[in-house]
């Protein structure tokens, strides 16, 4: 494949028919530094729809794919305010500009499960006004008032005069007026009226994901390319001293081996060529600040660092007032909790193409951040950005590990060493090696409670690794004023009783890599919360459930928790015998736009001989907001909770002398068919806004594990991941 | 150079006979939809049938498979009309996508053998083929539903 994605300017002239350009309220959201490079012409601009005489509407899709589905989801959007006829809706990956960035991120980045929710209202809007300028241009040609005008999908209609016109006929003619209509929220189509969604039409990417002709950028060939692979430093920081540059210089196929200030790069004719160099390679890497960690020892450091309350840490959430409650309690009740770092370990291999040529850079790339891979590219080529070609492709898998654009920036440092176009795949191994984990992270709970039992304070503390500085850069680090939301995420219980509350943040820094992980903070912050939870419900005598339904305030987090204990037959224990059950609430979003939330149970038994852990049923109550395509919310919650379940039992990146010591998934293990439970999922509507989705539920798996292994064992599980010598030795 | 058969056509190959097969495939003959996931036989991303059986391309050579026929997911069907292909969509199994031509592979041998497996047959079968989206649920529905006829 080489480039087949044009350019709006290109798709402009090359239709026959309507391009309609939108212009939001939203003048300020370019920067300053995408208002200089974008053309003049398209800065500011929204470009979504193009109709064409016959009729075939192209919707533009801004967010790159994922597996998440948003290829088809915000087309979808678009399409029902604009009342396409679906089976004539074609769907572009739009390129990359200004005009399509994401209304609350101000840059093409899917993150935070926040696609959906970001771009809801402009796309309505967007599609909204195309089909006010159709019915204006209708009205005009039917010499009739606009107002006595209606569509139907793919057409306006005039009632009256039992006269339509298709799309495509008013297309041919119609020119979109110079200003276009402004679009009030309340003249968008009535929820009640939707007809694409909420009524699950099917993604538009299935067909070709099963038949093997869907596009990653690892699939992409361009004349006369090259291979290339990277060699990381182990660590942060560090760099190739010295390595056995003329030997692999010699062997068969290597065109060239690049010192690069982060690794050794190798670029060949072919890519088993490429690998055996990279097998071949012995490197000295200079010393940096994570040259000697070690995690087993560095997580003692972070328990130590979390029990001593001598040491202060940064504080990322805080209501009421914790020191008097805490003075004030009867009793305190403590809980302490750690996770090892984990993998992202995405099936395609961190890869991309690049083509440096003296007029610019061609990039073909699956990446969550689009727009700033744009901007990498741009500064490594040397070349001012709007010389930059970007072609966005399907990931095989982002869940934030591609949020980081290393590898794009890889592979243009490659091809511009060569001069060439090179095709830049990092092999497994080094993709395990140069792995960006999630924090390691050691908690440690107190609660307050009064003499009647009452919740007065609840301090958490957690000892981690930091993500912010390296994700986005130390200035947003300082910005925040040192919180760093990514850890913190999740780090709050708004929705329980409890008067007072304090989260801290003790910085832990050992040189290691890290990044935005599946569910980020809530991944570690709920399964010790959630887990704490069950340590009060035993505390105060009550069910899990029953203690849960008392303490949340929310009513859609009671009407969750509720829904979860009826799909579970939660009370019912003689229909599992030899099993158990434990349950755990979430949310995910954040309090500015609305937040997801969700209700898991999960029915488990312990082999006591081996200590392990099998999930057989996970239950989960997922209130998503308004559910656009139910069954593909349903599919990906069950994604995260299976996720879930992969790391509450399997996953573990250990580092030792600086060193991931794991190399593949022969030993970086993912869940597979045999170990996935059942799972029943439930999506619950509430309000008329989509809430955030794709990493939904992935919190609550770990604490429901781990505290319906209390119910069988009395054990309570307090190291996750949940391995069999773990658990072996808690019920020992 | 090596002469391969693959999805019924013989055509030559430039990769010398310790090549593993996949690359081949995917670099030399631009037949893409067999993956690169883990080059070690681990993740199953890579399946294809080497007469008929499912094989891991990544672990597998040139020079193993000189004479055998070869079937990657462009050859399994024309046009996607493979049952299992059809129920994959009647399913909505892929989310990312990228392990879905070997799952496919992977469940095409077994249904060419056992045409109506039952649950725990599926599930051993397919046990050494990863998906990180979490769709193995979805995986043995669509298997299902093929076996049924009703795909």
């Amino acid at each position: 494949m080489t480039s087949t994605k044009l350019s709006r300017r290109d798709a402009l002239k090359a239709s026959a028919g309507l391009t309609f350009a939108f212009t939001f309220g939203l003048a300020d959201e370019a920067s300053a530094q995408q208002k200089a490079a974008a053309p003049a012409t398209t800065a500011k601009l929204n470009a979504y729809v193009t109709i064409a005489r016959d009729g075939t509407v192209t919707i533009q899709s801004p967010a790159p794919e994922m597996g998440q589905g948003i290829k088809t989801s915000i087309p979808l959007i678009i399409a029902e305010e604009l009342d396409a006829d679906w089976s004539k809706v074609k769907i572009a990956q739009s390129p990359i500009d200004p005009a399509y960035d994401h209304p609350i991120f101000k840059s093409q980045f899917v993150v935070g499960s926040l696609s959906t929710r970001g771009y809801w209202m402009a796309v309505r809007i967007a599609g909204a006004q195309a089909r006010r300028v159709l019915i204006d241009a209708a009205a005009a040609t039917l010499n009739v008032p606009a107002e006595q005008l209606t569509t139907e999908p793919g057409f306006v209609v005039h009632a009256a005069s039992k006269r339509k016109l298709s799309y495509g006929e008013i297309a041919a003619t119609a020119k979109a007026p110079e200003k276009l209509p402004d679009i009030k929220p309340e003249q968008l189509k009535k929820v009640a009226n939707f007809r694409l969604l909420g009524r699950d039409v099917p993604r538009t990417d299935v067909a070709a994901k099963a038949n093997g002709r869907e596009q990653y950028s690892i699939d992409v060939h361009v004349p006369g390319m090259l291979y290339g692979t990277l060699a990381r430093a182990p660590v942060r920081g560090s760099g190739p001293t010295s390595f056995n540059e003329a030997d692999l210089a010699k062997m068969a196929g290597i065109v060239k081996v690049v010192a690069l200030g982060h690794g050794v790069g190798i670029v060949g004719q072919s890519m088993p060529q490429v690998i055996a160099a990279r097998r071949a390679l012995k490197a000295q890497w200079k010393d940096a600040p994570g040259s000697k960690s070690n995690s087993d020892a560095a997580l003692k450091e972070y328990q130590a660092n979390a029990r001593n309350a001598e040491k202060k840490g940064v504080v990322g959430r805080n209501s009421g007032d914790i020191n008097a409650a805490m003075a004030a309690a009867a009793k305190t009740i403590t809980g302490e909790f750690t996770t090892d770092y984990v993998y992202h370990a995405q099936m395609e291999p961190l890869n991309a193409v690049a083509s440096v040529t003296a007029e610019g850079v061609e990039v073909w790339a699956g990446t969550q951040w689009p727009t700033m891979a744009v901007t990498e590219a741009a500064k490594i080529a040397g070349v001012p950005r709007e010389k930059v070609k970007f072609n966005p492709m399907t990931m095989g898998g982002g869940f934030g590990r591609r949020a980081y654009v290393e590898y794009v920036v890889d592979a243009v440092h490659l091809s511009k060493a060569v001069g060439k176009p090179v095709k830049m795949i990092q092999t497994r191994e080094d993709d395990v090696a140069a792995a960006r984990v999630r924090p390691m992270t050691a908690h440690k709970i107190d609660v307050g409670l009064d003499a009647g039992g009452k919740i007065l304070g609840w301090r958490h503390r957690i000892a981690a690794d930091t993500v912010v500085p390296y994700l986005y850069g130390p200035a947003r680090m300082e910005a925040q004023k040192g919180v760093d939301h990514i850890v913190m995420a999740g780090a709050d219980v708004p929705l329980y009783d409890v008067p007072s509350h304090q989260a801290e943040h003790l910085y832990e820094e050992r040189g290691v890599r890290t990044a935005a992980w599946r569910g980020i903070g809530a991944g570690h912050n709920c399964y010790a919360i959630e887990c704490m939870i069950d340590v009060l419900a035993k505390e105060a005598g009550e069910s899990p459930i029953a203690y849960r339904i008392g303490l949340l305030k929310d009513p859609r987090a009671k009407a969750v928790v509720h829904a979860v204990s009826e799909m579970s037959d939660w009370y019912n224990k003689k229909s599992r015998p030899g099993r158990s059950v434990g349950v755990a609430f979430g949310r995910l979003g954040l309090p500015q736009v609305g937040e997801a939330l969700a209700a898991t149970v999960a029915e488990i038994s312990v082999d006591r001989a081996t200590g392990l852990v099998r999930v057989h049923k996970l239950w989960c109550a997922a209130d998503v907001g308004l559910p656009l395509q139910p069954a593909n919310i349903a599919a990906q919650v069950e994604g995260s909770l299976i996720w879930g379940v992969s790391s509450a039992l399997k996953e573990r990146i250990t580092i030792k002398d600086g060193a991931v010591q794991q190399q593949n998934f022969s030993d970086y293990e993912i869940l597979r068919m045999s170990e996935t439970p059942e799972v029943f999922v439930k999506v619950l509507r509430s309000g008329e806004m989509p809430l955030p989705v794709g990493e939904l539920g992935l919190g609550t798996v770990i604490p429901a594990i781990a505290n319906a292994v209390h119910a069988s064992t009395g054990k309570w599980l307090r190291n996750a991941p949940f391995t069999k010598t773990r658990v072996k030795d808690a019920i020992a | 150079m090596a002469t391969l058969t693959i999805n019924g056509k013989r055509v030559e190959v430039t990769a010398s006979n310790e090549t593993p097969l996949l690359w081949a495939i995917r670099e030399e003959l631009k037949l893409t939809g067999t993956k690169y996931g883990c080059g070690v036989a681990s993740c199953g991303a890579c399946t294809v049938h080497l007469a008929g059986k499912p094989v891991r391309s990544c672990a597998v050579t040139i020079g193993d498979v000189k004479g055998r026929p070869i079937t990657t997911i462009e050859g399994l069907s024309p046009n996607g009309s493979h049952p299992l292909q059809k129920a994959w969509v009647a399913e909505q199994v892929p989310q990312c996508g990228y392990c879905q031509s070997g799952q496919i592979m992977q469940a095409a041998a077994l249904l060419k053998d056992k045409p109506k497996p039952t649950r725990d047959e599926i599930v051993k079968h397919m046990d050494g083929n990863l998906c990180r989206c979490g769709t193995y649920n979805k995986i043995v529905k669509a298997i299902e539903r093929a076996a049924s006829g009703k795909a």
